[in-house]
Protein backbone atom coordinates (compact mmCIF):
# COMPACT_ATOMS: atom_id res chain seq x y z
CA UNK A 1 0.00 0.00 0.00
CA UNK A 2 2.83 2.36 0.85
CA UNK A 3 4.75 2.05 -2.43
CA UNK A 4 1.66 2.15 -4.67
CA UNK A 5 0.36 5.10 -2.65
CA UNK A 6 3.60 7.01 -3.17
CA UNK A 7 3.47 6.42 -6.96
CA UNK A 8 -0.13 7.68 -7.13
CA UNK A 9 0.83 10.65 -4.94
CA UNK A 10 3.61 11.61 -7.39
CA UNK A 11 1.05 11.51 -10.21
CA UNK A 12 -1.34 13.71 -8.20
CA UNK A 13 1.32 16.38 -7.69
CA UNK A 14 1.91 16.60 -11.47
CA UNK A 15 -1.83 16.38 -12.20
CA UNK A 16 -2.58 19.22 -9.77
CA UNK A 17 0.18 21.42 -11.20
CA UNK A 18 -1.12 20.76 -14.73
CA UNK A 19 -4.65 21.72 -13.70
CA UNK A 20 -3.43 25.17 -12.67
CA UNK A 21 -2.81 25.85 -16.38
CA UNK A 22 -6.53 26.60 -16.56
CA UNK A 23 -5.80 30.05 -15.09
CA UNK A 24 -3.88 30.95 -18.27
CA UNK A 25 -7.03 30.69 -20.39
CA UNK A 26 -8.64 28.23 -22.83
CA UNK A 27 -5.88 28.31 -25.47
CA UNK A 28 -3.08 27.46 -23.01
CA UNK A 29 -5.10 24.82 -21.16
CA UNK A 30 -6.38 23.07 -24.27
CA UNK A 31 -2.99 23.03 -25.97
CA UNK A 32 -1.43 21.72 -22.72
CA UNK A 33 -4.01 18.92 -22.71
CA UNK A 34 -3.27 18.18 -26.36
CA UNK A 35 0.49 18.15 -25.61
CA UNK A 36 -0.05 15.46 -22.97
CA UNK A 37 -1.01 13.12 -25.81
CA UNK A 38 2.21 13.82 -27.67
CA UNK A 39 4.67 13.10 -24.82
CA UNK A 40 7.45 10.82 -26.01
CA UNK A 41 7.07 11.63 -29.69
CA UNK A 42 8.65 10.92 -32.07
CA UNK A 43 9.99 7.79 -30.27
CA UNK A 44 6.48 6.89 -29.16
CA UNK A 45 3.31 7.22 -31.17
CA UNK A 46 0.55 9.62 -30.11
CA UNK A 47 -1.03 8.74 -26.71
CA UNK A 48 1.36 5.79 -26.18
CA UNK A 49 2.97 7.44 -23.19
CA UNK A 50 -0.49 8.28 -21.84
CA UNK A 51 -1.53 4.65 -22.06
CA UNK A 52 1.64 3.46 -20.30
CA UNK A 53 0.87 5.90 -17.50
CA UNK A 54 -2.75 4.77 -17.34
CA UNK A 55 -1.75 1.11 -17.09
CA UNK A 56 0.81 1.84 -14.34
CA UNK A 57 -1.71 3.92 -12.37
CA UNK A 58 -4.43 1.31 -12.77
CA UNK A 59 -2.04 -1.42 -11.59
CA UNK A 60 -1.15 0.75 -8.57
CA UNK A 61 -4.80 1.38 -7.80
CA UNK A 62 -5.72 -2.30 -8.03
CA UNK A 63 -2.76 -3.32 -5.85
CA UNK A 64 -3.54 -0.51 -3.36
CA UNK A 65 -7.20 -1.48 -3.02
CA UNK A 66 -6.43 -5.21 -2.91
CA UNK A 67 -3.97 -4.80 -0.05
CA UNK A 68 -6.41 -2.49 1.75
CA UNK A 69 -9.11 -5.17 1.53
CA UNK A 70 -6.70 -7.90 2.62
CA UNK A 71 -5.50 -5.80 5.56
CA UNK A 72 -9.04 -4.96 6.64
CA UNK A 73 -10.07 -8.61 6.37
CA UNK A 74 -7.12 -9.68 8.49
CA UNK A 75 -7.76 -6.97 11.07
CA UNK A 76 -11.41 -7.93 11.48
CA UNK A 77 -10.40 -11.56 12.07
CA UNK A 78 -7.76 -10.50 14.60
CA UNK A 79 -10.53 -9.28 16.94
CA UNK A 80 -13.58 -11.52 16.53
CA UNK A 81 -15.13 -10.37 19.80
CA UNK A 82 -15.42 -6.60 20.07
CA UNK A 83 -15.21 -4.47 23.21
CA UNK A 84 -18.48 -3.58 24.92
CA UNK A 85 -17.28 -0.18 26.07
CA UNK A 86 -16.43 2.50 23.56
CA UNK A 87 -12.80 3.02 22.66
CA UNK A 88 -11.63 6.55 23.45
CA UNK A 89 -10.92 8.61 20.31
CA UNK A 90 -7.15 9.13 20.42
CA UNK A 91 -6.04 8.97 16.77
CA UNK A 92 -6.73 11.84 14.36
CA UNK A 93 -9.91 12.06 12.27
CA UNK A 94 -7.79 11.38 9.16
CA UNK A 95 -6.45 8.13 10.65
CA UNK A 96 -9.85 6.87 11.71
CA UNK A 97 -11.49 7.56 8.34
CA UNK A 98 -8.85 6.08 6.00
CA UNK A 99 -11.07 3.19 4.89
CA UNK A 100 -14.17 5.33 4.28
CA UNK A 101 -12.11 8.05 2.61
CA UNK A 102 -10.47 5.44 0.41
CA UNK A 103 -13.88 4.12 -0.67
CA UNK A 104 -15.03 7.67 -1.50
CA UNK A 105 -11.88 8.20 -3.57
CA UNK A 106 -12.31 4.90 -5.46
CA UNK A 107 -15.86 5.91 -6.44
CA UNK A 108 -14.64 9.39 -7.36
CA UNK A 109 -11.91 8.00 -9.67
CA UNK A 110 -14.61 6.15 -11.66
CA UNK A 111 -16.81 9.28 -11.76
CA UNK A 112 -13.88 11.51 -12.68
CA UNK A 113 -12.84 9.31 -15.65
CA UNK A 114 -16.44 9.16 -16.91
CA UNK A 115 -16.69 12.92 -16.45
CA UNK A 116 -13.51 14.49 -17.79
CA UNK A 117 -11.68 11.70 -19.63
CA UNK A 118 -14.51 9.90 -21.42
CA UNK A 119 -16.96 12.78 -21.15
CA UNK A 120 -19.94 10.47 -20.71
CA UNK A 121 -21.39 12.22 -17.65
CA UNK A 122 -20.04 15.67 -18.46
CA UNK A 123 -22.78 18.28 -19.19
CA UNK A 124 -20.84 19.26 -22.33
CA UNK A 125 -18.48 16.32 -22.89
CA UNK A 126 -16.84 17.53 -26.09
CA UNK A 127 -13.54 15.76 -26.86
CA UNK A 128 -10.56 18.08 -27.38
CA UNK A 129 -12.15 20.90 -25.36
CA UNK A 130 -11.16 20.14 -21.75
CA UNK A 131 -11.34 23.82 -20.73
CA UNK A 132 -14.96 24.17 -21.83
CA UNK A 133 -15.82 20.78 -20.29
CA UNK A 134 -14.38 21.83 -16.92
CA UNK A 135 -16.29 25.12 -16.98
CA UNK A 136 -19.50 23.30 -17.90
CA UNK A 137 -18.87 20.80 -15.06
CA UNK A 138 -18.49 23.22 -12.21
CA UNK A 139 -21.42 25.32 -13.34
CA UNK A 140 -23.57 22.47 -11.99
CA UNK A 141 -23.68 22.68 -8.19
CA UNK A 142 -23.90 18.97 -7.45
CA UNK A 143 -21.01 18.06 -9.75
CA UNK A 144 -18.90 20.69 -8.01
CA UNK A 145 -20.04 19.27 -4.64
CA UNK A 146 -18.93 15.73 -5.61
CA UNK A 147 -15.55 17.16 -6.56
CA UNK A 148 -15.14 19.20 -3.37
CA UNK A 149 -16.10 16.27 -1.10
CA UNK A 150 -13.67 13.96 -2.92
CA UNK A 151 -10.83 16.50 -2.63
CA UNK A 152 -11.41 16.90 1.11
CA UNK A 153 -11.31 13.08 1.44
CA UNK A 154 -8.09 13.16 -0.59
CA UNK A 155 -6.61 15.74 1.79
CA UNK A 156 -7.23 13.49 4.80
CA UNK A 157 -6.06 10.40 2.90
CA UNK A 158 -2.73 12.00 1.96
CA UNK A 159 -2.24 13.48 5.44
CA UNK A 160 -2.32 10.07 7.12
CA UNK A 161 -1.17 8.08 4.09
CA UNK A 162 2.11 9.86 3.40
CA UNK A 163 3.35 9.64 6.98
CA UNK A 164 2.03 6.09 7.26
CA UNK A 165 3.97 5.12 4.14
CA UNK A 166 7.13 6.50 5.76
CA UNK A 167 6.43 4.22 8.74
CA UNK A 168 5.69 1.17 6.62
CA UNK A 169 8.72 1.59 4.37
CA UNK A 170 10.93 2.04 7.42
CA UNK A 171 12.00 5.55 6.42
CA UNK A 172 10.72 7.10 9.64
CA UNK A 173 12.50 7.29 12.98
CA UNK A 174 12.14 9.36 16.14
CA UNK A 175 14.21 12.27 14.79
CA UNK A 176 12.57 12.36 11.35
CA UNK A 177 9.01 11.95 12.63
CA UNK A 178 8.31 15.68 12.76
CA UNK A 179 9.80 16.09 9.26
CA UNK A 180 7.51 13.45 7.73
CA UNK A 181 4.47 14.83 9.59
CA UNK A 182 5.26 18.31 8.25
CA UNK A 183 5.76 17.08 4.67
CA UNK A 184 2.48 15.13 4.94
CA UNK A 185 0.62 18.27 6.11
CA UNK A 186 2.15 20.48 3.42
CA UNK A 187 1.51 17.93 0.64
CA UNK A 188 -2.07 17.30 1.74
CA UNK A 189 -2.87 21.02 1.91
CA UNK A 190 -1.00 22.01 -1.28
CA UNK A 191 -2.59 19.27 -3.40
CA UNK A 192 -6.08 19.92 -2.02
CA UNK A 193 -5.88 23.69 -2.37
CA UNK A 194 -4.47 23.30 -5.89
CA UNK A 195 -7.25 20.98 -7.00
CA UNK A 196 -9.99 22.98 -5.26
CA UNK A 197 -8.84 26.27 -6.79
CA UNK A 198 -10.32 25.18 -10.15
CA UNK A 199 -13.99 24.60 -9.12
CA UNK A 200 -13.81 27.65 -6.84
CA UNK A 201 -12.52 29.77 -9.73
CA UNK A 202 -15.31 28.52 -12.00
CA UNK A 203 -18.01 29.05 -9.37
CA UNK A 204 -16.80 32.57 -8.57
CA UNK A 205 -16.60 33.46 -12.25
CA UNK A 206 -12.81 33.85 -12.33
CA UNK A 207 -12.60 31.10 -14.95
CA UNK A 208 -15.43 31.01 -17.47
CA UNK B 1 -16.07 6.17 47.15
CA UNK B 2 -18.89 3.97 45.98
CA UNK B 3 -18.59 2.50 42.51
CA UNK B 4 -20.60 0.45 40.05
CA UNK B 5 -18.50 -2.12 38.19
CA UNK B 6 -19.57 -3.89 35.03
CA UNK B 7 -17.20 -6.84 34.67
CA UNK B 8 -16.87 -9.44 31.93
CA UNK B 9 -17.62 -12.84 33.53
CA UNK B 10 -16.79 -15.99 31.58
CA UNK B 11 -16.43 -19.29 33.46
CA UNK B 12 -14.16 -20.98 30.91
CA UNK B 13 -12.48 -20.74 27.51
CA UNK B 14 -15.38 -22.35 25.66
CA UNK B 15 -18.18 -20.71 27.66
CA UNK B 16 -20.01 -17.62 26.54
CA UNK B 17 -19.52 -14.61 28.77
CA UNK B 18 -21.49 -11.54 29.77
CA UNK B 19 -21.07 -8.23 31.55
CA UNK B 20 -22.18 -8.54 35.21
CA UNK B 21 -22.85 -5.51 37.42
CA UNK B 22 -21.39 -5.27 40.94
CA UNK B 23 -21.42 -2.55 43.58
CA UNK B 24 -18.31 -1.79 45.64
CA UNK B 25 -18.57 0.52 48.64
CA UNK B 26 -16.05 2.39 50.79
CA UNK B 27 -13.28 2.41 48.20
CA UNK B 28 -10.34 4.57 49.25
CA UNK B 29 -8.82 6.83 46.58
CA UNK B 30 -5.41 5.57 47.74
CA UNK B 31 -6.20 2.00 46.70
CA UNK B 32 -4.75 0.61 43.52
CA UNK B 33 -7.24 -0.67 40.96
CA UNK B 34 -6.29 -4.26 41.80
CA UNK B 35 -6.82 -3.66 45.54
CA UNK B 36 -10.29 -2.40 44.69
CA UNK B 37 -10.90 -5.68 42.82
CA UNK B 38 -9.50 -7.59 45.84
CA UNK B 39 -12.17 -5.89 48.02
CA UNK B 40 -14.84 -6.94 45.54
CA UNK B 41 -13.52 -10.53 45.47
CA UNK B 42 -13.43 -10.78 49.29
CA UNK B 43 -17.03 -9.69 49.30
CA UNK B 44 -17.93 -12.21 46.57
CA UNK B 45 -16.19 -15.05 48.46
CA UNK B 46 -18.08 -14.18 51.68
CA UNK B 47 -21.33 -14.28 49.71
CA UNK B 48 -20.36 -17.69 48.33
CA UNK B 49 -19.92 -16.48 44.74
CA UNK B 50 -17.02 -17.07 42.36
CA UNK B 51 -14.39 -14.29 42.67
CA UNK B 52 -13.44 -12.39 39.51
CA UNK B 53 -10.34 -14.01 37.99
CA UNK B 54 -7.63 -11.56 36.90
CA UNK B 55 -3.89 -11.87 36.25
CA UNK B 56 -1.51 -10.11 38.64
CA UNK B 57 1.93 -10.74 40.04
CA UNK B 58 4.45 -8.07 41.05
CA UNK B 59 1.95 -5.25 41.56
CA UNK B 60 4.76 -2.75 41.01
CA UNK B 61 4.42 -2.20 37.28
CA UNK B 62 7.29 -4.36 36.01
CA UNK B 63 5.93 -7.85 35.36
CA UNK B 64 3.25 -7.11 32.77
CA UNK B 65 0.72 -9.60 34.18
CA UNK B 66 -2.19 -7.37 35.10
CA UNK B 67 -3.90 -6.57 31.84
CA UNK B 68 -7.50 -5.45 31.56
CA UNK B 69 -9.43 -2.97 29.50
CA UNK B 70 -10.99 -0.32 31.74
CA UNK B 71 -13.67 1.90 30.20
CA UNK B 72 -12.38 1.03 26.73
CA UNK B 73 -8.74 1.85 27.48
CA UNK B 74 -6.02 -0.77 27.99
CA UNK B 75 -4.86 -0.42 31.63
CA UNK B 76 -7.41 2.38 32.16
CA UNK B 77 -7.33 6.16 31.88
CA UNK B 78 -3.68 6.60 32.98
CA UNK B 79 -0.79 5.41 30.79
CA UNK B 80 0.52 2.84 33.26
CA UNK B 81 -0.11 -0.76 34.31
CA UNK B 82 -3.41 -1.61 36.00
CA UNK B 83 -1.62 -2.28 39.31
CA UNK B 84 -0.18 1.24 39.24
CA UNK B 85 -3.55 2.80 38.43
CA UNK B 86 -5.08 4.28 41.56
CA UNK B 87 -8.69 4.88 42.46
CA UNK B 88 -8.01 8.62 42.71
CA UNK B 89 -8.29 8.55 38.92
CA UNK B 90 -12.02 7.83 39.38
CA UNK B 91 -14.88 9.68 41.04
CA UNK B 92 -17.51 8.63 43.55
CA UNK B 93 -20.49 7.10 41.77
CA UNK B 94 -18.57 6.21 38.58
CA UNK B 95 -19.62 3.26 36.45
CA UNK B 96 -16.51 1.35 35.38
CA UNK B 97 -16.50 -1.23 32.58
CA UNK B 98 -13.83 -3.93 32.92
CA UNK B 99 -13.12 -6.33 30.05
CA UNK B 100 -10.32 -8.73 29.14
CA UNK B 101 -7.87 -8.03 26.28
CA UNK B 102 -9.76 -8.80 23.08
CA UNK B 103 -7.77 -10.51 20.32
CA UNK B 104 -8.05 -13.76 18.41
CA UNK B 105 -4.46 -14.51 19.45
CA UNK B 106 -5.32 -13.88 23.14
CA UNK B 107 -8.18 -16.30 23.93
CA UNK B 108 -9.99 -15.71 27.23
CA UNK B 109 -9.21 -18.40 29.83
CA UNK B 110 -11.53 -17.10 32.55
CA UNK B 111 -13.14 -13.71 33.28
CA UNK B 112 -10.34 -11.16 32.75
CA UNK B 113 -7.52 -13.69 32.28
CA UNK B 114 -6.32 -14.23 28.72
CA UNK B 115 -3.77 -16.66 27.30
CA UNK B 116 -0.84 -14.53 26.10
CA UNK B 117 1.46 -17.42 25.16
CA UNK B 118 1.32 -16.18 21.54
CA UNK B 119 3.85 -13.56 22.77
CA UNK B 120 6.06 -16.36 24.15
CA UNK B 121 6.06 -18.08 20.77
CA UNK B 122 7.09 -14.82 19.07
CA UNK B 123 10.00 -14.56 21.52
CA UNK B 124 10.93 -18.21 20.93
CA UNK B 125 11.13 -17.51 17.20
CA UNK B 126 14.05 -15.11 17.58
CA UNK B 127 14.07 -13.11 20.82
CA UNK B 128 17.43 -14.51 21.95
CA UNK B 129 21.14 -14.22 21.18
CA UNK B 130 23.77 -16.89 20.54
CA UNK B 131 26.34 -16.46 23.31
CA UNK B 132 29.34 -18.68 23.98
CA UNK B 133 29.05 -20.46 27.34
CA UNK B 134 31.61 -20.01 30.07
CA UNK B 135 32.33 -17.34 32.62
CA UNK B 136 30.72 -13.96 32.29
CA UNK B 137 32.63 -11.75 29.81
CA UNK B 138 34.21 -8.51 30.96
CA UNK B 139 31.67 -5.73 31.10
CA UNK B 140 33.52 -3.59 28.56
CA UNK B 141 34.79 -6.35 26.28
CA UNK B 142 32.23 -5.41 23.64
CA UNK B 143 31.87 -1.64 23.26
CA UNK B 144 28.34 -0.39 22.59
CA UNK B 145 27.85 3.15 21.25
CA UNK B 146 25.77 5.26 23.65
CA UNK B 147 22.92 5.99 21.16
CA UNK B 148 22.62 2.24 20.44
CA UNK B 149 22.61 1.42 24.14
CA UNK B 150 19.88 4.02 24.73
CA UNK B 151 17.76 2.67 21.86
CA UNK B 152 18.20 -0.91 23.08
CA UNK B 153 17.23 0.07 26.64
CA UNK B 154 14.21 2.01 25.45
CA UNK B 155 12.91 -1.05 23.59
CA UNK B 156 14.00 -3.47 26.33
CA UNK B 157 11.62 -1.82 28.79
CA UNK B 158 8.74 -3.68 27.10
CA UNK B 159 7.14 -5.93 29.72
CA UNK B 160 5.02 -7.88 27.24
CA UNK B 161 1.74 -6.93 28.92
CA UNK B 162 -0.19 -6.95 25.62
CA UNK B 163 -1.75 -3.49 26.02
CA UNK B 164 -0.58 -2.64 22.48
CA UNK B 165 -2.62 -5.52 21.06
CA UNK B 166 -5.60 -4.69 23.28
CA UNK B 167 -5.58 -1.00 22.32
CA UNK B 168 -4.94 -1.50 18.60
CA UNK B 169 -8.18 -1.25 16.57
CA UNK B 170 -6.70 -4.03 14.38
CA UNK B 171 -5.46 -6.29 17.20
CA UNK B 172 -1.91 -5.95 15.87
CA UNK B 173 1.19 -6.99 17.84
CA UNK B 174 3.62 -4.85 15.85
CA UNK B 175 4.69 -2.64 18.79
CA UNK B 176 5.53 -5.64 21.01
CA UNK B 177 7.36 -7.50 18.25
CA UNK B 178 9.25 -4.40 17.13
CA UNK B 179 10.39 -3.66 20.70
CA UNK B 180 11.75 -7.19 21.10
CA UNK B 181 13.47 -7.16 17.68
CA UNK B 182 14.99 -3.68 18.00
CA UNK B 183 16.24 -4.35 21.52
CA UNK B 184 18.55 -7.12 20.22
CA UNK B 185 19.13 -6.02 16.61
CA UNK B 186 20.76 -2.74 17.63
CA UNK B 187 23.32 -4.38 19.95
CA UNK B 188 26.59 -6.07 18.86
CA UNK B 189 25.51 -9.23 20.72
CA UNK B 190 22.42 -9.46 18.54
CA UNK B 191 24.19 -9.27 15.18
CA UNK B 192 24.61 -13.02 14.34
CA UNK B 193 20.81 -13.48 14.17
CA UNK B 194 19.99 -9.98 12.96
CA UNK B 195 18.26 -11.09 9.74
CA UNK B 196 16.72 -14.38 10.87
CA UNK B 197 15.40 -12.72 14.04
CA UNK B 198 13.24 -10.16 12.28
CA UNK B 199 12.08 -12.57 9.57
CA UNK B 200 11.19 -15.39 11.98
CA UNK B 201 9.56 -13.22 14.65
CA UNK B 202 7.41 -11.36 12.11
CA UNK B 203 6.42 -14.66 10.46
CA UNK B 204 5.41 -16.09 13.85
CA UNK B 205 3.53 -12.91 14.73
CA UNK B 206 1.51 -13.21 11.52
CA UNK B 207 0.90 -16.94 12.04
CA UNK B 208 -0.49 -16.29 15.53
CA UNK B 209 -3.39 -14.36 14.01
CA UNK B 210 -2.55 -10.82 15.06
CA UNK B 211 -3.85 -8.04 12.80
CA UNK B 212 -1.84 -5.74 10.57
CA UNK B 213 -0.58 -2.27 11.42
CA UNK B 214 -2.39 0.76 9.98
CA UNK B 215 -0.28 3.26 11.95
CA UNK B 216 -3.08 4.54 14.17
CA UNK B 217 -0.68 5.00 17.09
CA UNK B 218 -3.14 3.58 19.64
CA UNK B 219 -0.51 1.05 20.79
CA UNK B 220 2.11 3.64 21.72
CA UNK B 221 -0.56 5.77 23.43
CA UNK B 222 -1.54 2.79 25.62
CA UNK B 223 1.93 1.35 26.28
CA UNK B 224 2.71 1.59 30.01
CA UNK B 225 6.42 1.61 29.20
CA UNK B 226 6.26 4.28 26.50
CA UNK B 227 7.67 2.21 23.63
CA UNK B 228 7.66 4.77 20.79
CA UNK B 229 5.69 4.27 17.58
CA UNK B 230 8.96 4.79 15.66
CA UNK B 231 9.98 1.30 16.84
CA UNK B 232 7.55 -0.14 14.30
CA UNK B 233 9.24 1.84 11.50
CA UNK B 234 12.62 0.53 12.68
CA UNK B 235 11.30 -3.04 12.58
CA UNK B 236 9.95 -2.48 9.06
CA UNK B 237 13.36 -1.17 7.99
CA UNK B 238 15.05 -4.22 9.52
CA UNK B 239 12.51 -6.50 7.82
CA UNK B 240 13.06 -4.99 4.36
CA UNK B 241 16.84 -5.14 4.86
CA UNK B 242 16.69 -8.78 5.99
CA UNK B 243 14.33 -9.77 3.18
CA UNK B 244 16.83 -8.35 0.67
CA UNK B 245 19.89 -9.90 2.33
CA UNK B 246 18.62 -13.35 3.24
CA UNK B 247 16.59 -14.97 0.47
CA UNK B 248 14.73 -18.03 1.73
Amino acid sequence: MASTGVIMLLFLIVHMAGNLKIFFGPTDFNSYAAWLRTIGEPVLHETWYLWVQRVVLLACLVAHVTSAIQLTHRDIHARPQRYRSKRPWRATFATNTMRYGGAILALFVIWHILDLTVGAVNPRGEAGHPYENVVADFGVWWIALIYVVAMLALCLHIYHGFWSAAQTLGANNAARNVVFKTIATVLALAITVGFLSVPIAVMTGLVR
Amino acid sequence: MNLTLRIWRQSGPDESGEMVTYQVTDVSPDMSFLEMLDILNEDLILRGEQPVAFDHDCREGICGSCGMVINGSAHGPVQTTTCQLHMRSFNDGDVIDIEPWRAAAFPVIKDLVVDRSAFDRIIQAGGYISAPTGTAPDAHAVPVPKPDADLAFENATCIGCGACVAACPNGSAMLFTSAKINHLNVLPQGQPERESRVLDMVTTMDAEGFGGCTNTGECAAACPKGIPLASIATMNREFLRAARKAPR
